[in-house]
Formats: structure tokens, sequence, C-alpha cells
């Protein structure tokens, strides 16, 4: 087993370039554990971005050998070809410094496509009964474990190619506020996402369901949008 | 795209598929059977189910192709939407021209 790692982590904004550092490897070391290392033993400026470091917070998301993984949750045992890491920020997403995007578009496009709960009772009312066995509630709970960390929008071809394009996690939210039998927000959110850069636009390359560290199939629930929005936009409940 | 790009190219799809399948047969059975292009021509001139086959299967191709090559130029060149549909109507409609003129060729000559 190699004793030391050699570990390549990308340095600067976005014209940055990979540098270099070596780091002893460990038992059950995580990628964040060797991101941390670099940045209290050998190079205190480098930026990086974490909160919990159990899988919880999706603030810990990186590009790992060319795969946009959850750092902590991702042991270097697992990843580390001949004791080799690669180390960047996610792609798709403007880079702050360093390992640190700018997650803003991320996030903007979760308001494009109506990500908000839109509540129809008041704190006033009786608290809803949800039935979990329904169809509806458990296509929600399906998808409902997002963290937002953006692995499946660093994947995604086709935010790549087209800037427009909402992208997995935030279709996904749609699609889950969609099957809350207490959301009043349908048409709107309907609206949202049948239009250009919509749920139309993906290509099922399924990068999305088979990176995604919560294992959610965001590709399914894109899919069951395309036909919802179809069926809406028949009964001419929704325009484009 | 857009639920109804998406729409026209499901529906397209879909009419296409048929008549695929039966354009595939055809070409076999022609080259099976070792037919001359004049034999062919013998069946199909002046033949209206031939016409409104092709006329069809045209008619999806010029649709579903230009829809097709929309995506493609929307994501992989820097033209903004608005040039990008012009492109593909003008696509549509230069497939459309070129079919409708095999079709008459074979049909009414």
């Amino acid at each position: 087993m190699t004793t030391e790692l050699s570990v390549s982590l990308w340095r600067g904004a976005q014209n940055g370039r990979y540098e270099t550092y070596r780091v002893p490897q460990r038992s059950s070391q995580t990628v964040l554990d060797v991101v941390t290392f670099v940045q209290r033993h050998i190079d205190p400026t480098l930026s990086y971005r974490f909160a919990c470091r159990v899988g919880v917070c999706g603030s810990c998301a990186m590009t790992v050998n060319g795969k946009p993984r959850w750092t902590c949750r991702t042991h270097v045992a697992k990843v580390a070809g001949r004791g080799k890491l690669e180390i960047g920020p996610l792609e798709n997403l403007p880079v702050i410094k360093d390992l640190a995007t700018d997650m803003q578009p991320f996030f903007e496009k979760w308001q494009r496509a109506k990500g908000a709960f839109a509540p129809t009772q008041t704190r006033n009312d009786p608290i809803a009964q949800i039935k979990p066995d329904t169809p509806s509630r458990k296509a929600a709970d399906a998808a409902i474990e997002c963290i937002n960390c953006g692995v499946c929008y660093a994947a995604c071809d086709t935010v790549r190619w087209n800037a427009d394009y909402l992208g997995p996690a935030a279709l996904t939210r749609a699609w889950t506020l969609l099957n809350d039998e207490r959301d009043g927000g349908n048409i709107a959110r309907l609206q949202a996402i049948a239009g250009t850069g919509g749920c139309h636009a993906c290509h099922s390359h399924q990068s999305c369901q088979e990176l995604c560290p919560q294992a959610l199939n965001p590709t399914v629930a894109i899919a069951a949008l395309k036909r919802r929005t179809a069926a809406a936009y028949l009964k001419g409940e929704i325009k484009v | 795209m857009n639920v109804r790009l998406y729409l026209w190219q499901r529906a397209t799809a879909a009419v296409m598929a048929p008549l695929v399948l039966v354009h595939i047969a055809v070409i076999f059975y022609a080259t099976r059977q070792g037919m001359s292009a004049a034999d062919i021509l013998s069946r199909t001139r002046d033949s209206f189910a031939w016409a409104a086959f092709y006329g069809l299967f045209v008619l999806a191709v010029s649709i579903h192709a230009a829809i097709g090559v929309r995506n493609i130029l929307i994501e992989w060149t820097p033209l903004p939407e608005r040039r990008v549909d012009a492109c593909i109507v003008f696509f549509g409609l230069v497939l459309a021209v070129l079919g409708f003129r095999a079709v008459a060729a074979v049909v009414l000559w």
C-alpha cells in the first residue's frame, strides 16, 4: 500500500491550474480529509467548502479524479488509483477560488423551477393528514432526500451544453412538490419547467442518477415531468 | 426544447416508426424481386396510396429532423435561439421540398 498520496489540487479561479502536494495516506481516509490536511499542514490559503463532514449538508462536493463526488463520504481507497488524486472544483459552475464554486446559478435555477413550497393552508389550519402509501406520496418520498450538493448538476452533459437548462436537482425538486398534495403551485410550476431549458431539454444520459450520492434518480423524475407537462399542455392548462 | 416541440418530435417519431418498417420491407421486396426502375415506376405512377404514404413520410421527417437539428445547434453552437429557429425552418423546408419533389417524381411522371 502506498504510504503517501500524490494530490493535485485546483488552485486559483477559472483560469487557475493544478498544483501537486504530497499527503500521507491513512486508513479510512476521505477525500475531504486529504483536502483538509493540505490546508492545515501545507498551504493555509487553500479555499474549499464543507460543514457537516457526515454527508448531510451537501456543501463539500468537488470533482475527484474526473467525477463529481461528495468528498466527506468518498473514501480515498475507493477512488485513488495508484495513490493519485486530482481534486478540482465542481464543473458547470463558476469557480470562486480553488475548490469553492459559486452555487448561485444552481440555486437560481431552483427558483426558476418553482422549487419553493406553495402552501394552501395557514398555520391556523389543522395539520394535513398525508397517507404515506399513496402513489403521489411515494413519488415525492423517492426524491425528497436531495441535499443540494450539486453533484448531479456538475455531472450533467446537458447543463454543460445548454446554459438555460434547469438541471437535474431543480427538476427533481419540482417533481417532489408536484407530488405533494399540500402544495398549490403546480400549474405555475409546470409552466416554468415546460419552456426553453425545462425538462424537455434532458437527453436521459443518466449521469445524475449514476453519481447522485443519495442514490436518487433524477432521470426518472424528469421523465415523469415530461409526461406531466405534455398532458397539461394538451389539456390547455399551460402555454409555451 | 419546449413542450410543444417535444410533442411534435414524439408525434412525428410515432408516425415514422411504422412507415420506416414498411419502407424497409418495400426495399427488400424490390431488390429481392430484381425489379428494375421501370418496374417500380410502373407501380408507383398515378398511385394515390404511394403518394400519401411517402408524402406523410416526408412531412414527418421534415418536422422531426428539423427539431433534432435545432437541439444540436442550440447545444453545440453559440448561435442565439432566434437565429437557430430561422435556420431550422429553412432546413425543414429544404427537406420538405426535396422530399416532395422525389415523391412527385415517382408518382406523377
